[in-house]
């Protein structure tokens, strides 16, 4: 430990020093340094694949759609719109200030860490680090314990492609990250569960580092059957493909359970399972298309999710369970008690509870006793419902009529409210996560106004009375004397 | 309205008094437009009725000079008002998003909502200003809103809570005067967004508590914001501008107040004789018998800056000025020549009546002295000098940067107006106010038709690489893999 205290140290030494030679904040060099995280990516994508298959056993189309290609097209737009983003934003100022000019530029905090996250632990760390690179900080990464084999690669390889002494990448646990969280950090950035995200934002506090934190909740998807039933067969695969195509439900966005109404319930049950088939075969477990768990310790989190006897008894639809494998068979449940652990906390994992209400309507008053989750979906054609959720729900998103895909809009932020986080980041805004917005205002020493000087009198605040109120006409009158101060 | 006693404030009341607020904001009292519109106009009826009581409690509290009640407190609140008045419609409007190839078809755009139930805690230095503008954002995001003023300002703070309590929504916006044990008492409950004017020691405290909550905060801090003075300026206009930004300002109490002066030694004479002259001007011979200058806020913060100018090695630099009454609680205008740097009067934010200029060989150096201490709410530069402007601009890391003026742009609503570092994080004023308590959620509506098996598992080498394809948004790669040209 007291090694790795000297490290980090020593990191942060040379991370500030090179932030203070200002190399960072040289546009070319942003571009490069991201050019450089593309090709790392594209040289790699065999190996990345092969690392993302040993941590949870994606697929590689999975591990491309999810993360590989996230972040090519994520650097990709940083280095196209990166000459943009930096222009600085002129401001307009009241003719009272004339020739006074105001604008915004964007400035790098410094040096900032990022802690990212076992599920996508590739572009969880890489995203991120495009938009630490792109505002111009120097950035320690600390890569997650539990994909060790991803964090071990972006420990090697993140060295060779990216220059090193404004880059760096730590890997550890929670001692690690202890160590890290007691120095001063001019920016952290987050991604994991609200518990340790608290543990984050207090240990920040101590130096008042901002924070930008992506955390989870539980994602409910409402499927408004008659409104939707002409397209129930892409509804269907949409949800069987948020929840267990992604990661099989450890994602930030998964689709965590489903509200529809009571009377077709079955109807959609009947449809998840063959659809559940024809993604991963009779033997999901041997379908290579499928992620496993990532841990035994989250394995048995599931399962105790599970042996609850009311839980259990609802269980519609696989249920299985295989520790030494870390497998957890697709499993559908009809109406657990909301009362349930696994109606209560954050599912991360292939369970879908169903939770059937009276009236669709009824679904809203479910989702608002909850903590306000990342996201929320809505199958409906309903306008009237779609209102209703957008003004009386809050969430860090909504999208209709899909699943997850908001992820990949770019002009859109990505990020929580309430429990499921703080900030947001994606194209822009994490340019913008990454950066202190500097006002900047230039007054002329011409044009001096007796006015704004002591000793007070009244015409002088009768003046800036007028001044503030923006009535240039009386201003004029009042300085040619033809109107009296108060 | 009959005066009530003081009601007891403790646990239960706090508790009481957030879940009342939240049961309104729950049923919709604040979300709507003509709420807003109508609190808000309330408020300015607040600043026209009575500007005469709100000066009158100024001077009870600070000795405030009417003429900066009226203009710095009333006149800018005031405006305040008008402006979200007028642009609140533009303001709740939702923000169309652009979406790429990859989401096609879809629309998305950003809805500002409210964050809930917030918690302004304001200082006792501009006591009606940082209270109700933050107010003001508040309610104009449709937030329900707690206003905690700070006890060190009596008067103000009875006055605030008899003014909001009498003309604004009792149900949605409340106010509790009390002092650490009140404000302890607020910081337990859980808020939305918690908005904090005052010290970087408290602004720890106050983070510290919303982490427990994950509540995101604004923390508008403060810092010694530097005035770098060059020699090629005009000078009666630098020093004119710099004496009414310090003491023409509640007497050096604001946190944007110049701290300290670097310039060249060669200047210094030049700076000071002309500081001398126009002190004079501004407040006469007996600058203890003028009216235009607040007074220092209490005995507490009198010994504080009694101390600074006592230490060895400070008190034999002072050049102009040094009298103290501490029974009238005044200090006059006090200029100190180069003080050791690491004196307490160099370290802590003066917050007073006290500057000390610093002589430098040249201004170079100037960069040093200000990198070498905590990043303050404002820098402030006086030159004629493009190329130095520029430099100033790009290299100072501060909240804002004014050149060649003081203070102004706290009055501009269309710049930011927060800290970096210790002097803060978050910015407000203007729709900036707006913004901060909002959530800007993301809203993605997608259709049920053309569906991509793409996105499906089982997954296929096509399917592989038509996503590749996909993500690069490269229109002719789509083309040749879906005609098997790839």
């Amino acid at each position: 430990m007291e090694a790795m205290k000297e490290t980090v140290e020593e990191s942060l030494r040379e991370m500030r020093d090179t932030f203070a030679s200002g190399r960072t904040r040289s546009l070319k060099w942003r571009k490069r340094q991201i050019t450089a995280i593309y090709e790392m990516v594209k040289d790699n994508e065999d190996k990345l694949c092969s690392v993302l298959f040993q941590d949870l056993g994606k697929h590689s189309t999975e591990a491309f759609r999810d993360e590989l290609g996230h972040v090519l097209r994520s650097a990709t737009v940083a280095i196209n719109c990166l000459d943009k983003w930096a222009v600085p934003k002129q401001s307009n100022l009241p003719l009272l200030f004339f020739p006074a000019k105001g604008k915004v530029i964007s400035e790098p905090y410094g040096t900032v860490l990022v802690l990212s996250s076992w599920n996508f632990p590739i572009s969880l760390s890489l995203d991120p680090l495009i938009g630490a690179i792109a505002a111009g900080n120097t950035v320690l990464l600390k890569s997650s314990e539990l994909s060790p084999n991803a964090s071990a690669f972006l420990a090697k390889t993140i060295p060779a492609y990216l220059d090193n002494k404004a880059i760096k990448v730590i890997e550890g646990g929670p001692d690690v990250a202890t160590i890290l969280l007691q120095h001063q950090w001019d920016k952290i950035f987050f991604t994991g569960s609200p518990k340790i995200g608290r543990i984050i934002m207090a240990a920040a506090a101590q130096h008042l580092t901002p924070v930008t934190l992506e955390l989870g909740g539980k994602c409910p998807t409402i499927v408004d059957y008659p409104t939707i039933s002409k397209n129930i067969k892409s509804v269907v695969k949409r949800i069987t493909g948020g929840k267990w195509g992604s990661c099989s439900g450890q994602a930030c966005i998964s689709v965590d359970y489903v509200l529809i109404e009571k009377s077709f319930a079955s109807s959609l049950i009947d449809m998840l399972k063959p659809t559940i088939r024809s993604f991963f075969g009779e033997n999901p477990k041997e379908s290579g298309c499928l992620s496993r768990i990532v841990s035994k310790q989250h394995v048995q989190r599931l399962s105790r999710l599970l042996n609850d006897p009311r839980v259990r008894a609802s269980i519609v639809y696989g249920g299985s369970i295989d520790e030494e494998n870390l497998y957890v068979e697709p499993t559908i449940l009809l109406d657990p008690p909301l009362d349930s652990e696994i109606m209560n906390e954050e599912i991360f994992g292939p369970i879908l509870p169903i939770i059937t209400v009276r009236d669709i309507q009824d679904s809203i008053g479910i989702i608002k006793s909850k903590a306000k989750p990342l996201a929320i979906y809505a199958f409906t054609n309903d306008e009237n419902l779609k209102t209703r959720i957008l003004s009386e729900t809050s969430s860090g998103s909504v999208t209709f009529n899909d699943v997850m895909i908001q992820y990949m809009c770019d002009a859109l932020p990505f990020g929580g409210v309430g429990e499921s986080g703080i900030g947001r980041y994606h194209g822009k805004y994490s340019f913008d996560c990454f950066s202190h917005e500097k006002a900047i205002m230039e007054g002329s020493l011409a044009m001096d106004l007796e006015a704004r000087y002591p000793p007070w009198n009244s015409f002088k605040l009768s003046f800036i009375r007028l001044a503030f109120s923006e009535a240039y006409f009386k201003l004029l009158l009042l300085m040619l004397g033809l109107k009296r101060s108060k | 309205m009959a005066a009530t006693a003081k009601k007891v404030f403790g646990a239960a009341e706090a508790s009481d008094l957030v879940n009342e607020l939240r049961r309104s904001f729950d049923d919709g009292v604040t979300r709507g437009y003509d709420w807003r519109i109508t609190q808000l106009k309330k408020l300015l009826v607040i600043c026209d009725n009575h500007e005469h009581d709100i000066v009158e409690a100024l001077r009870d509290d600070l000795g405030k000079p009417e003429l900066e009640s009226s203009v710095f407190e009333v006149a800018l609140l005031r405006n305040s008002c008008k402006l979200a008045l007028k642009q609140l419609k533009n303001w709740m409007a939702p923000d169309k998003a652009k979406t790429s190839l990859t989401t096609f078809p879809a629309s998305a755009e950003i809805v500002s909502e409210p964050l809930g139930v917030v918690l302004v805690i304001s200082a006792w230095n501009y006591p009606f200003l940082l209270s109700i503008d933050p107010v003001i954002g508040a309610i104009s995001a449709g937030n329900a809103v707690v206003l905690k003023p700070s006890e060190l300002a009596p008067a103000s703070s009875a006055l605030l809570a008899k003014l909001l309590e009498q003309y604004l929504d009792p149900s949605a916006v409340r106010v509790v005067e009390g002092n650490v044990n009140e404000t302890t008492l607020l910081l337990d409950q859980k808020w939305d967004k918690i908005f904090y004017t005052g010290s970087s020691k408290i602004g720890r405290v106050i983070m510290t508590a919303a982490a427990k909550h994950l509540t995101p905060v604004v923390l508008e801090l403060g810092g010694k914001s530097p005035v770098v003075v060059d020699s090629n300026t005009d000078l009666k206009v630098t020093v004119r501008r710099i004496i009414a930004g310090k003491w023409g300002c509640n007497n050096g109490q604001a946190c944007v107040s110049p701290d300290y002066i670097l310039t060249t030694k060669e200047f210094a004479p030049k700076l000071l004789d002309a500081m001398k002259h126009e002190l004079e001007t501004f407040y006469g011979k007996k600058p203890m018998d003028s009216k235009d200058m607040s007074r220092i806020v209490n005995s507490n913060h009198f010994d504080r800056l009694s101390k600074l100018l006592e230490e060895k090695e400070v008190s034999d630099k002072i050049v102009y000025g040094g009298d103290k009454d501490r029974e009238n609680l005044k200090i006059a205008p006090t200029i100190l020549l180069d003080v050791p740097l690491d004196s307490l009067i160099m370290s802590e934010e003066i917050f007073g009546p006290l500057l000390p200029i610093i002589t430098l060989n040249n201004l170079e150096e100037s960069f040093d002295v200000i990198h070498s201490r905590p990043k303050p709410l404002a820098a402030y530069l006086f030159t004629h000098n493009q190329k130095l402007k520029e430099r100033f601009a790009m290299k100072v890391s501060a909240g804002g940067i004014v050149v060649n003026d003081i203070a102004v742009h706290l009055a501009l609503h269309t710049l930011p107006f927060g800290g970096v570092g210790e002097s803060g994080m978050g910015a407000y004023h203007g729709k900036f106010s707006f913004d901060a308590f909002s959530h800007k959620k993301a809203v993605l509506y997608r259709s049920l038709f053309g569906d991509a098996p793409v996105r499906y598992p089982p997954y296929s080498r096509g399917k592989l690489r038509l996503l590749k394809a996909l993500v690069d948004s490269n229109i002719f790669n789509i083309f040749k893999v879906l005609l098997g040209l790839s």
